[in-house]
């Protein structure tokens, strides 16, 4: 076991990892924040999306040891400072962007990185972001129109699929 | 997953000696990671190749583009698109944004899936393979299915891609993986037309010697009209027959073609 630092969410958080402790359980089961959820392990449903050094990643296909000296942002990092919701996450419970809300974490991870570099996404640009984020429940449409809400855009009646 | 020993050097005679000691390269790690999880693989130790900064970065000098092999999917879509437009789109287009985020060119190449995007875009542009020992020509390099002409203790440092006068790649979608179930790269040259296949062939990626020759000729997608590809040793799956991928190699083509024109 050795010695591990990283900066999580503007605190810096020490614990100890093997090699082979993955990013997610090095969050998960050391450092207490179970937000990052762990949805295959597979790197496949991105459930696990968390930021590193600024850009989103899938936790579970990460070494927690290739994080040493990190920025890392979570889930538990996205509330404002007085603990109220972001206009983000925000706008995933008023549109009902989620339903057992399993991959929710991941989502918001995931379209928190979009919103950083596309402050006004279309709604084919945010369905094309989010292609690495699976969710059972809701169809997605809800997430598409949370998405568009917390970048001040107009949310349609209904949103239209496409590829 | 197995225990290792893991590091992560930030010099590349520290990382060499730990190869040449056993360890196994890690770039990306979209591809091993997985791999290790499900024990198909069970190395001692795993050197991390990431934290090099001479292995890192996208740099065009003249007619050639110089990528580092620890460069991250995300960053040639964004610096490779002044210079070599279809490169960087193919870049963009692997996997989803997390894995760009991660991924590298140098880990794929060294993998050969397939059915990933890159080996197309190193072959059809006749790209040279750097390593820490010597420099391998795209020709030489792709040996088959998840073979490389990579020797042990050797390790990708750099691909150096001649950037061609038009270039396009149209892949078809494996909707759940995202990987190319078929995707071509049609590259254009002042010596001639390269195109090369992946997600077809049992063996691997390869150079379609027939459309090429067609290509070179007159670079049009009708220039196709005549040429074929034969489904011997196409791969056969859940997602496609072989005669299945051999129309579709043409018809994307023919569509890559008419996108780099």
């Amino acid at each position: 076991m050795t010695k591990l630092t990283m900066t999580v969410n503007g605190r810096k958080m020490s614990g100890t990892a093997e090699g082979r402790t993955l990013l997610s359980d090095f969050l998960r089961q050391d450092l207490g924040l179970t937000g990052t959820h762990v949805g295959c392990d597979t790197s496949q449903c991105g459930a696990c999306t968390v930021h590193i050094d600024g850009l989103a990643v899938k936790s579970c296909a990460v070494l927690a040891m290739e994080c040493e000296g990190a920025e890392v942002t979570t889930i538990e990092g996205m509330a404002n400072k007085d603990g109220s919701l972001s206009v983000l996450q925000q706008a995933f419970q008023d549109h009902h962007g989620l339903q057992c809300g399993f991959c929710t974490p991941g989502m918001v991870m995931s379209a928190a990185a979009l919103l950083q570099d596309n402050p006004r996404p279309s709604e084919t640009e945010i369905r094309h972001h989010l292609e690495g984020n699976i969710c059972r429940c809701t169809g997605y449409h809800n997430i598409v129109k949370a998405v568009l809400a917390a970048s001040g855009q107009p949310v349609p009646e209904g949103v239209t699929a496409t590829d | 997953m197995y225990e290792f020993e893991f590091s992560r050097p930030t010099g590349m005679q520290e990382a060499l000696a730990a190869v040449a000691g056993g360890a196994q390269p890690l770039s990306g790690g979209m591809t091993l990671l997985p791999v290790l999880k499900q024990r198909l693989n069970m190395p001692d130790a795993v050197v991390s190749l990431t934290a090099i900064p001479e292995m890192k970065g996208v740099k065009a000098e003249g007619k050639l583009l110089t990528i580092g092999a620890a460069t991250p999917h995300a960053v040639v879509a964004r610096e490779a698109a002044a210079h070599y437009p279809a490169l960087a789109k193919l870049a963009g287009g692997i996997g989803d944004p997390m894995v760009r985020n991660r991924g590298t060119i140098g880990g794929s190449i060294a993998n050969n899936d397939p059915s990933a995007c890159y080996p197309s875009a190193v072959l059809a542009s006749g790209a040279t393979i750097r390593t820490n020992k010597r420099s391998i020509n795209a020709d030489q390099f792709f040996e088959g299915l998840f073979t490389t002409a990579l020797e042990e203790g050797e390790i990708i440092t750099a691909v150096q891609f001649p950037i061609p006068l038009r270039a396009a790649y149209v892949k078809f979608d494996q909707p759940a993986s995202r990987f190319a179930l078929t995707g071509v790269f049609v590259a254009q040259y002042s010596t001639g037309v390269r195109v090369a296949v992946t997600g077809a062939s049992d063996n691997g990626v390869f150079r379609w010697t027939e459309a090429e020759t067609a290509l070179s000729t007159r670079f049009t997608p009708e220039a196709l009209g005549g040429v074929s590809l034969s489904p011997a040793g196409m791969m056969r799956d859940l997602h496609g027959t072989p005669d299945y991928r051999a129309h579709l190699a043409g018809v994307l083509c023919r569509r890559a073609v008419a996108a780099a024109i």
